[in-house]
């Protein structure tokens, strides 16, 4: 960078400091969970120390697609629901990139649900982070995919009737290849997870349960131990993360469940696969340029 | 076609300019590669070549036709009538006779055509196709091969270049199994060698034009036309959803792209594809995206973020018959507004539309410069008649016109703003470093210029103007607009896209009857070239044409932009949605609509 440069670096190539990942001073309510999950992200970018230019945040629709705003990489606040074939479109078109994806369950599990399937199938490389509320928080509580039965909203003031959207289950039966679960209160664990997901090669998501204090508050209590509820962890001895039977029936287990990694397995990437398929036919085409190849098809038509 | 030449030539043969032949028969007779043998072999002997076919809507066949023009004038459009019309069956006889202009040739495979004896009208042919195929090629292929057989009497009939042809064959056959080609040669050797002047009383030859050989000749449909023009304009990333008649692009963009280190994704939906192209592009890839009909409905609301966010991207959107699901397999011209202001808020876009195969090419190259240069995205309107259209066109210079994809990672000076109000917007992708550190955000939110939002009113007021100055900026740019014909008198005949054949020739003939007419294709039509009012202001009437609705205030789509922004009477509309091509008739007597000829002409 330049050094003649009269006002202080914001950041400095190379040096990546909590400090240089900080931008707008976040927006959301005081005591919102989300404050907790950006704070993770800064500490985990710190940890990872990748290039700064390098990284990616995205973000669809919602209080908690507000992230990129927060951190200062490069930064897209797309449409909600679509911000997972957006990223995949950013992950694919460059293998230098480390993409990063946030949003909330009406963005990732309702109107964004279709795209979720296929994006795990597909097994783009990128990391998704899901911050459940069990709500709709910037439209104003409404009724979310994962809100419990009998939780009352603007939508069903007299108590939700239809049965919420498994979060853990759907992700795994997504075929994301790496799936893990975690709480806003617990910053190291967080950290844990964002860093696994982050080190994955391919598509790897993570359900945040993140409080929002305006319209669902206490909600994730009975996970909280500083609430009196229990933060039950996954023994990892015991469980086996390549065993999709055991996440299966992990995600079946009673509220609040379990925390950490529940599933994590190694399949090719569209990425890779592409890249491949690209090696393998340019090979096949004797590595000719462009217009050499363009001009071989008119040829062929003539 | 078949006139009497005054020059003196061999008994029995007619020399032709040109020649319109429909082949009738059902989709899985094979009748579209008859067509495209022809027409290649046109394209080849440096004729003028254009076709049109009807694909059925059902996957299991049902009756088709394919309909080649070629000749050694210009080939305008496919034609209103056919001097020669190939009947495979009862159906296909019935269907399309009222096709054939009088004194025109009827062949028909007499196995299953019985025409009526009453009519007079034309030269009547009858072959035996379907047992003579079976017989030449062993009697164990059900028929198959009729297509070639049909193809062998056509060439003797119409004296075409058997050599050039056999070449033809061994390119498409030469890869499979031997026997394939062999029994290709077989049906039409029978064909060929069928002694066909006992019933046909004359040969046709094609004028031979001396000293055509120019450019070498290409022919492809305008699908292929619109792949190969992404190509040469640097895309290298897509994603799409299938849907016909769009879906053969996607299919070639995924087989052709890897070999130029590309990729093109099969999305889960349209919503998805729009959203992963924007992806590609906002990563520093330029990207396409396209669809027909629903699916370009469901890309609305991210091509809105496009423009918000100034991403560059290219859409094609092969127009079918709609509202809704509408006429799947039919032309119609019925997008064009929604692609100017289909997405929610004042979204100014980009919006080009191709008037024929050959410009199919070169738009598809032009939308992907404009969209890197004004970081914006860029609508490519093509329609059904173009994308399965076979027509034969110089081979583009590739050395002069190719463009090569650069990623653009260069470092920014500290004073970089994603969205400088001073300067047309240059996007910076992922990857790139900014001095000073302060990386940028791209957005849908209404954004100050460093991307964060703002929803302050003054600022919400400097950036749609910035959004709409640029757009503005590529009508400053572009080249004075070229008028066909008279320059100034009774009627310009305006049009966009794929009604250029027609108007062209409709014009071609008013002039000749010595109407002061001209023509006026708009390739732009978001935003229009400035010069439109002055050109205007020329003739006594502009009569509009296109393939969509009158709408409830009787004027078209185009028409209505128009007299929106002239405020000028003299603009007309004709308009038809019958889901096929204008005839020279309609638009002849559309003319007379606006401008009676006893009237005018004194
Ligand atoms: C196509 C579309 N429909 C609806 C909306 C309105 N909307 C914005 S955010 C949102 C839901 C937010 O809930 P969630 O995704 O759970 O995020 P949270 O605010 O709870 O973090 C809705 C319905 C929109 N922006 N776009
Ligand atoms: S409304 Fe809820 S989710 Fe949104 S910022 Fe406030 S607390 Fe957080
Ligand atoms: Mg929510």
């Amino acid at each position: 960078m330049s050094t003649a440069s009269p006002s202080p670096a914001k950041a400095e190539r190379g040096v990546l400091t909590k400090k240089s990942l900080q931008a707008d001073h976040p927006t959301w309510c005081p005591g919102c969970g989300d404050f907790a999950v950006l704070a993770a992200y800064y500490k985990t970018l710190e940890k990872l120390d990748l290039p700064q230019q390098n990284i990616v945040t995205l973000a669809g629709i919602g209080c908690s697609s507000r992230f990129p705003y927060f951190v200062n990489t490069h930064g897209g606040h797309f449409i909600h629901g679509r911000s997972l074939p957006f990223a995949s479109g950013v992950s694919l078109g460059r293998d230098d990139l480390h993409v990063f994806v946030f949003g909330g369950d009406g963005d990732g599990f309702s109107i964004g649900g279709n795209h979720l399937d296929h994006a795990g199938r597909k097994n783009f490389r990128l990391t998704y982070v899901i911050m459940d509320n069990f709500v709709y928080g910037l439209t104003k509580k409404q009724t979310s995919p994962t809100s419990p039965q009998g939780f009352k909203s603007k939508t069903d003031p007299w108590g939700v009737f239809d049965r919420p959207t498994n979060p853990m289950r759907k992700l795994l039966s997504s075929g994301a290849t790496f799936v893990a679960r975690t709480h806003a209160t617990q910053i190291r664990h967080m950290m844990e997870m964002y860093e696994r997901a982050a080190k994955h090669d391919g598509f790897s998501v993570i359900e945040i349960l993140s409080e929002c204090v305006e319209f669902n508050k206490g909600a994730f209590d009975a996970g909280n131990p500083r609430k009196g509820g229990a933060f039950e962890l996954i023994d990892e001895t015991a469980h086996d993360v390549s065993d999709m039977a055991a996440a299966l029936a992990l995600a079946e287990e009673a509220w609040p469940g379990k925390f950490g990694v529940y599933y994590e397995t190694q399949q090719p990437t569209k990425n890779r696969l592409e890249k491949d398929l690209v090696e393998a036919t340019r090979a096949k085409v004797g590595h000719k340029s462009d217009k050499e190849l363009l001009a071989q098809i008119f040829a062929s038509m003539r | 076609m078949p006139h009497n030449s005054a020059n003196p030539i061999p008994a029995r043969e007619e020399l032709i300019r040109d020649a319109v032949i429909r082949l009738a028969g059902n989709s899985q007779d094979g009748i579209q590669s008859i067509g495209g043998f022809l027409a290649r072999l046109a394209g080849r002997n440096a004729q003028e070549v254009m076709t049109y076919m009807t694909i059925p809507a059902t996957i299991s066949g049902g009756p088709s036709i394919f309909q080649v023009r070629m000749g050694t004038g210009e080939v305008l459009s496919a034609g209103d009538e056919a001097d020669f019309l190939l009947a495979f069956y009862q159906h296909s006889y019935e269907d399309h006779i009222g096709f054939l202009k009088e004194g025109g040739v009827l062949l028909y495979d007499s196995d299953h055509v019985e025409p009526d004896a009453q009519d007079t009208r034309f030269v009547k042919v009858g072959v035996p196709i379907s047992a003579l195929t079976v017989e030449a090629l062993g009697g164990s292929s059900r028929e198959k091969g009729k297509n070639l057989f049909a193809l062998g009497l056509l060439s003797r009939i119409f004296k075409l270049d058997v050599v050039k042809l056999r070449a033809i064959f061994e390119e498409r056959f030469g890869g499979k199994a031997e026997d394939v080609l062999r029994n290709v040669n077989l049906a039409f050797d029978a064909g060929f060698s069928y002694p066909i002047d006992n019933v046909l009383d004359r040969y046709f030859a094609f004028h031979s034009e001396e000293g055509q050989e120019g450019a070498a000749q290409v022919t492809m449909d305008g699908n292929t036309a619109l792949t190969l023009g992404l190509i040469a304009g640097g895309v290298r990333h897509g994603a799409g959803y299938p849907i016909t008649p769009w879906s053969t692009i996607m299919e070639m963009l995924r087989q052709q792209l890897p070999k130029y280190g590309g990729v093109f994704v099969q999305s889960e939906d349209e919503l998805a594809a729009v959203s992963m192209a924007i992806g590609f592009s906002y990563a520093g890839r330029l990207a396409v995206t396209g669809s027909s009909g629903p699916g370009i409905s469901l890309k609305m609301e991210a091509l809105g973020w496009a423009t918000m966010a100034e991403i560059p991207l290219v859409v094609i959107n092969i127009q079918r018959g709609g509202p809704s699901t509408g006429l799947p397999t039919n032309v119609e011209q019925s997008d064009l507004l929604q692609a100017i202001y289909g997405s929610h808020g004042d979204c100014p876009r980009v919006v080009l539309a191709a008037e024929n195969v050959e410009d199919c090419f070169y738009i598809a190259r032009e939308a992907c410069q404009i969209a890197r240069k004004y970081s914006v995205p860029v609508f490519v309107l093509s329609d059904m008649s173009l994308a399965s259209r076979i027509e034969a066109f110089d081979e583009p210079d590739l050395e002069a016109l190719m463009i090569e994809p650069t990623l653009d990672t260069e470092d920014r000076p500290e004073e970089f703003k994603p969205y400088d109000l001073s300067r047309v917007t240059r996007h910076a992708p992922p990857g790139t470093w900014i001095e000073g550190g302060v990386f940028p955000q791209v957005t849908g939110l209404e954004h100050d210029e460093s991307g964060h939002p703002s929803a302050n009113p003054q600022m919400h007021e400097k950036m749609m103007k910035k959004r709409r100055a640029k757009i503005q900026q590529i009508a400053e740019d572009l080249p004075p607009s070229q008028i066909f014909g008279d320059s100034e008198g009774e009627v310009l005949v305006v049009g966009w896209g794929s009604t250029w054949g027609p108007i062209r020739e409709t014009v071609i003939r008013e002039r000749d009857r010595g109407r002061k007419i001209g023509h006026l294709q708009i390739r732009f039509i978001n935003p229009l070239p400035n010069d439109l009012g002055e050109i205007f202001n020329r003739y006594e009437s502009i009569l509009v044409v296109e393939m969509n609705d009158e709408g409830l205030y009787g004027y078209g789509q185009l028409a209505t932009l128009l007299r929106a922004r002239y405020c000028n009477p003299a603009i007309r509309s004709l308009t038809k949605t019958d889901g096929l091509t204008f005839k020279i008739k309609e638009i002849m007597l559309g003319i007379d609509a606006v401008s009676p000829i006893q009237a005018t002409t004194r």
